[in-house]
């Protein structure tokens, strides 16, 4: 523990702390461009100079370690001349096109020259000009701005673990590039552009359209995938401008993945802004009384039985209960918030949560992923891991599809048969997972998305067993969900009831005319050709697959348009906050549903959303600790039985495309045209009429 | 005597003779009065008159889109949109002007880093209703192709002082 002098401030500090980092202990500024606190330490950029007594120049703070009895100076006349000159340089070769440049207004070296800079230029010699480089679909590059900080090269090397981008010559002459001339193959590549501190790599979906003093910030949380990373909707007027990740150590830590940052242009097109209702086979506008009228003719004098409700991936909360509670007075236990048809039992909190949380990948020594692909399906997740992997001491393994996961892993297996091989102790990889400590279990949708569902749950709750994955000072056993709205739906008994049918039984009875209304919560993901002849609510935000099936289309809001509650995939529930407000006629989808059941005569007894929360609470308490994670209790789960040899599947194909928001993006269209075979999914056909 | 005096006064009107004779000899001195609109007077070259969108002498817009008149406006009347034009450029797609709430204050021409949005020497530019006062891009550009010349020169004439 050295103790040091910073400012005459005395501090002691752990070892190994750099005087930077004591001196943002200390509540010091200390300016900077290539430090970054979660990458590695180049100290290329200068900018941090300080003053060590008995050191014969500046220091860089960054680099250098606390050592016993340093006496630190941060902002004397020495340190303030070698900063100003620091600056000078950077700003020889800097073109100053602040203007028209996209980070004018949140730059770093904007605002540092206004502390360091030199009020005219004393550089006669031309300036260095650089040509800008593609790099895909999601960044813009303006190269010549570039000061060679290398964060971008250290991000997608260190924590993307894609080694596509980096720097060629030397000196003056040194450019930031792609190997050679491609898109950034890469989940993460939005974050270069954040990790940027000037303006050289940009949002190439959000260039010129807007400047940072004009936007709206609204803190929110993400839906695209169950991971539910915190992030900021910058808007201005009533359109998404842009979204960017919010710091959150235990989730997304200060990143975030493009689908999730660039699928807002989505949030533009196919938009349903109005309710239609189906005449003589087509959609024709009508008003909410008319709609609701057509859906309170239909269900009136229906046996419970003969109705069914599925929810969707995007689906919050408040409206799963809502929709829940109703279907509870008209007599349906026909619901399931599993659309994608995934089996598993919801009967033990502890057998569908991801219960070790997205930061105890940290603690684990030995890492198990059965039937999931983490990089597309929970990028943040898969980037978790590989911090934790180059944290070092970790044995990865992988039973299902063999893909790159950007660490290396040993794949012992494609099937549950391994999953069995290793619960009685025959499989190679066993001696392994006994000799850990804290072993874990990441089981991935792809599991679960097969007949035998309850099985494979209960081999691997097994394996769980085997190797102390349920003790009381560890939970190693972890489900990856894949839609933002499952856990929600879960905890919120979105589920079959007594008697009532799941997401495959409501499918053969609407197919077989056993089921008449089907009501749909944003579910597009279901094969809409088996609903039959059943009468289809399709309630949600986009025409996709569900509405072009619809009779009634009650238009609702995205989840930038609704103060709603969605539960990640670790069972931590969190609130997504309104940044715009729902276009046209659409509504809050909880406010729709409990509009119906005044039309339907089942009226929900709750006219605000704090009631409906209230009650929410009420029901299950784990909606009352927001933010926070409640432990799940450890009990048998799964249905043990004879399992398919068949391999696992991962459900999601292509990363860029998941759900109705990004199927109407536009960005994410151009980024599965150029990246989607780069990573490892389909490229896409090119046929004769492609350029 | 002062009864005298006062009386010979008023005999011979000397009051009323002087006093045309002052009214008279203005006859005779130049006139201080403009015949407007016909003639005009002379205003300075630092003049915050209506405003106008600037273009190079190649026809090139000068708006960049940087947004900071926007910014700077005390009375919010200017509105600009933004994207990248067809050869990457950055420009407005939108740039309005609602003068009806301009107050003159010349902050806008005053933040433009490329002199595109500058205040003219005009400052006739009354209308019949309100809507017409609401400029756009098409406008102003042609209002800057309209005072291109006296702009130049009162800038020119300001350099020294910038």
């Amino acid at each position: 523990m050295p103790k040091l002098t910073i400012d005459g401030i005395e501090i002691e500090v752990e070892a190994g702390t750099s005087i930077l980092q004591a001196c943002e202990q200390l509540g010091i500024e200390i300016p900077r461009f290539c430090y970054h606190e979660r990458l590695s330490v180049p100290a290329n950029c200068r900018m941090c100079l300080v003053e060590m007594e008995r050191a014969p120049k500046p220091v860089a703070s960054c680099a250098m370690p606390c050592g016993d009895g340093m006496v630190v100076k941060t902002n004397s006349e020495t340190v303030l001349k070698a900063r100003k000159g620091v600056m000078e340089f950077l700003l020889i070769n800097h073109p100053l096109d602040c203007p028209i440049c996209d980070q004018g207004g949140e730059c770093d070296l904007q605002d540092q020259a206004m502390a360091y800079g030199f009020d005219r230029g004393r550089y006669g010699e031309n300036k260095r000009a650089v040509h800008d480089k593609y790099m895909g679909p999601t960044i813009q590059t303006a190269m010549t701005r570039c000061i060679h900080c290398t964060r971008c090269v250290r991000f997608i090397n260190e924590v993307a673990g894609v080694p596509d981008v980096g720097a060629v010559n030397r000196g003056e002459h040194m450019e930031i590039t792609t190997f050679v001339e491609k898109a950034i193959g890469s989940e993460l590549s939005g974050n270069l552009a954040d990790v940027c501190p000037v303006g050289a790599l940009l949002h190439k979906p959000y260039s010129f359209t807007a400047r940072p003093w004009e936007l709206r910030k609204t803190e929110s949380v993400d839906v695209l995938d169950a991971v539910g990373c915190n992030i900021r909707v910058d808007t201005r007027g009533s359109e998404v401008m842009r979204v960017l990740p919010r710091v959150n150590d235990d989730i997304n830590e200060e990143w975030l993945n493009d689908k999730s940052r660039y699928a807002y242009d989505g949030l533009k097109r196919q938009r349903l802004d109005r309710p239609y209702v189906r005449k003589n086979g087509k959609l024709v506008a009508v008003s909410w009384q008319e709609a609701f009228a057509t859906v309170a003719a239909k269900v009136k004098g229906l046996p419970g039985n003969r109705i069914a409700a599925i929810s969707g991936d995007l689906a919050d909360v408040e409206s799963q209960f809502a929709l829940k509670e109703l279907m509870g007075r008209l007599g349906s236990a026909n619901l399931d918030c599993r659309q994608d048809g995934a089996r598993f039992d919801t009967s033990v909190r502890a057998g569908y949560l991801f219960n070790s949380g997205i930061a105890g990948i940290e603690k684990a020594d030995v890492i198990l992923l059965v039937g999931t692909n983490p990089r597309w399906e929970a990028t943040l997740v898969n980037a978790r891991i590989r911090k934790r992997y180059l944290a070092g001491g970790v044995k990865i393994a992988l039973i299902g599809e063999q893909k790159d996961l950007t660490y290396p892993y040993a794949h012992i297996g494609t099937g549950p048969d391994a999953l069995q091989q290793l619960s009685d102790g025959t499989h190679a990889f066993a001696e392994t997972l006994r000799n850990a400590k804290n072993p874990m279990l990441i089981v991935g949708m792809g599991a679960f998305q097969r007949a035998d569902g309850l099985a494979v749950q209960a081999a691997a709750r097994v394996v769980g067993e085997v190797y102390g994955m349920f003790r009381d000072d560890w939970a190693g056993f972890n489900v990856l969900h894949t839609a933002a709205a499952r856990v929600g739906g879960i905890e919120a008994g979105f589920l079959p009831g007594e008697g009532g049918r799941d997401i495959h039984g409501i499918l053969d009875g609407a197919s077989k005319g056993e089921i008449d209304v089907v009501y749909l919560l944003g579910a597009d993901e279901i094969d809409t050709a088996r609903l039959g002849k059943a009468f289809v609510v399709y309630q949600g935000h986009h025409g996709d697959a569900g509405a072009h099936r619809a009779d009634v289309i009650l238009p609702g809001a995205a989840y930038t348009e609704k103060n709603a509650v969605y539960v990640n995939t670790e069972g931590r529930p969190q609130l997504a906050r309104l940044a715009a407000f729902p276009p046209g006629e659409a509504r809050e989808d909880w406010k729709i549903v409990r509009a119906l059941s005044e039309a339907v005569g089942a009226t929900l007894p709750y006219d605000t959303q704090t009631q409906l929360r209230q009650r929410l609470m009420g029901v299950n308490p784990i909606f009352a600790a927001v933010n926070a994670m409640t432990p799940a209790a450890w009990a048998p789960f799964g249905v043990q039985g004879a399992v398919d040899p068949a391999p696992f599947v991962s459900p999601v194909t292509n990363f860029y495309m998941t759900d109705p928001i990004s199927r109407a993006s536009v960005t994410m269209a151009n980024c599965t045209e150029a990246l989607a075979g780069a990573v490892g999914g389909p490229a896409q056909e090119r046929t004769g009429t492609h350029g | 005597m002062a009864f005298l005096d006062r009386a010979a006064r008023s005999l011979f009107l000397t009051e009323l003779v002087g006093g045309l004779a002052l009214t008279f000899s203005y006859m005779f001195k130049p006139k201080v009065t403009l015949n407007y609109p016909y003639e005009k007077g002379p205003i300075s070259s630092r003049f915050r008159g209506e405003h106008v969108l600037r273009r190079y002498a190649n026809g090139e817009e000068r708006c960049i889109a940087c947004k900071l008149c926007e910014a700077v406006c005390p009375a919010l009347a200017i509105t600009i949109e933004a994207e990248p034009r067809d050869d990457g450029s950055r420009r407005t797609t939108r740039y309005d002007i609602d003068m009806t709430k301009c107050i003159y204050c010349g902050l806008c021409q005053e933040a433009c880093p490329v002199d595109a949005v500058v205040m003219g020497p005009n400052f006739e530019f009354s209308t019949e209703n309100r809507e017409e006062l609401f400029y756009n891009k098409q406008k102003l550009l042609a209002n800057g192709d309209r005072w291109e010349a006296e702009i130049a020169q009162n800038l020119a004439a300001e350099a020294p002082y910038r």
